[in-house]
């Protein structure tokens, strides 16, 4: 994996602050946004990029954490709109190329296909994974009979 | 014509009750049930307690056969996403988001949406009236490109007594209608301008303050500092 990209993440929950730890342990510069300071707390102390606290859903907050310069973006908040709008903005306003954006309601797939930002949606991922393996039991079920 | 409203509190109540006085079906939504059971109790609209970003929320508030909608919440990130829901899934055709971050207007309108920030609108209410107690009233259109302005003409005006064609004003700009006891006149170069006038301004945004002082007179500039 290349490094030394610029990445900016929103949103510093489970999944953010996870993906902060590793983009800057991997030789990133990585700055993390959230709304409230004392999330920043499950940053490890490796983490040696830079903390901005705000609403990513305004535009100067976005400015502070000099988004124009990002290779990458990341929008990780609870809020499936927060991160749509998020995405929007870094690709369409401020031009940044990667943009990925979490969206855990599989129902606003169609329309995020017409926007043309990149989703991972947790809760469809997860339902592909447990029907795999629901069939695998079922699979090694038969085969212990046979 | 059936308009859908998402949002809260006394604009949205106020809203609907203006729309439903001018005969329009109004469906309200809102995703407090109290302030829900207290709208259904005063207005006579419909109104569906949820989440308005919920397509099946949209659906049953008809969006399918609405002619507008008016995000109206105090996040700007749910007006948005309803409104590109209403516009890009339904095909409403009149569409428009509030953006509580009046920076959020422009860039609504980059991701193509129209937005109005009130922030805006009424600071430069605020501003003109202030300036200029003889405006009695401004508003924007065209996305804010064009000012509407009501100008009431007093004897420091220098265009006073004047005919149209003698009065030179900066470029795009016009005097699109003059009123005078009540009757509105579209003036011609050989109307001549007078006292206690009602004058309404067509200016841009760039040549504003040049029109103004064009047709009030250096002296009331002065009041702008």
């Amino acid at each position: 994996m290349s490094s030394h990209r610029y990445i900016v993440i929103v949103g510093c929950g489970r999944l953010g602050s996870y993906l902060a730890n590793q983009l800057s342990r991997n030789g990133n510069s990585v700055v993390i946004i959230d709304i409230d300071e004392s999330s920043f707390c499950h940053l490890s102390p490796e983490f040696s990029g830079f903390r901005v606290e705000g609403d990513a859903t305004q535009v100067a907050v976005l400015h502070g954490a000099k988004i124009k310069q990002a290779d990458v973006l990341i929008a990780t908040t609870h809020e499936d709109n927060a991160n749509m709008m998020i995405g929007q903005v870094a690709k369409k306003v401020f031009g940044v190329k990667k943009v990925l954006t979490r969206v855990f309601d599989p129902k606003h797939e169609e329309i995020l296909k017409k926007l043309d930002i990149e989703v991972i949606c947790p809760t469809a991922a997860a339902a592909t994974m447990f029907l795999q393996a629901v069939d695998r039991k079922d699979t090694s079920e038969k085969e212990a009979q046979l | 014509m059936k308009v859908i409203i998402i949002g809260s509190g006394k604009t949205l109540y106020f809203l609907c009750r203006n729309f439903t006085s001018k005969g329009y079906k109004v469906v309200l939504i809102n995703n407090d049930r109290n302030e829900c059971e207290q709208l259904a109790r005063k207005l006579s609209a419909m109104v569906i307690c949820g989440d308005g970003s919920n397509v099946e929320i949209l659906e049953e508030a008809g969006a399918r056969s609405a002619t507008a909608l008016l995000a109206i919440t105090p996040n700007d990130q749910d007006n948005l996403i309803i409104c590109q829901l209403a516009s890009l899934k339904y095909g409403i055709p009149r569409v428009v988001a509030l953006a509580n971050d009046p920076d959020n207007a422009d860039v609504f309108e980059k991701l193509g949406i129209s937005a109005f920030s009130l922030t805006h609108i009424v600071s430069s209410l605020i501003e003109q009236r202030a300036s200029l107690e003889q405006i009695v009233n401004l508003f924007p259109v065209g996305e804010g490109k064009v000012n509407v302005t009501e100008i009431i003409l007093n004897s420091d005006s220098p265009v006073v007594g004047k005919q149209l064609k003698d009065i030179t004003l900066p470029e795009n700009s016009l005097i699109a209608v003059v009123i005078r006891n009540n009757q509105p006149i579209v003036p011609r170069g050989a109307n001549d301008l007078q006292i206690a006038d009602k004058v309404v301004l067509i200016t841009l945004p760039e040549n504003h303050g040049q029109v103004l002082k064009a047709i009030t007179g250096e002296k009331d500039r002065k009041n702008l500092e």
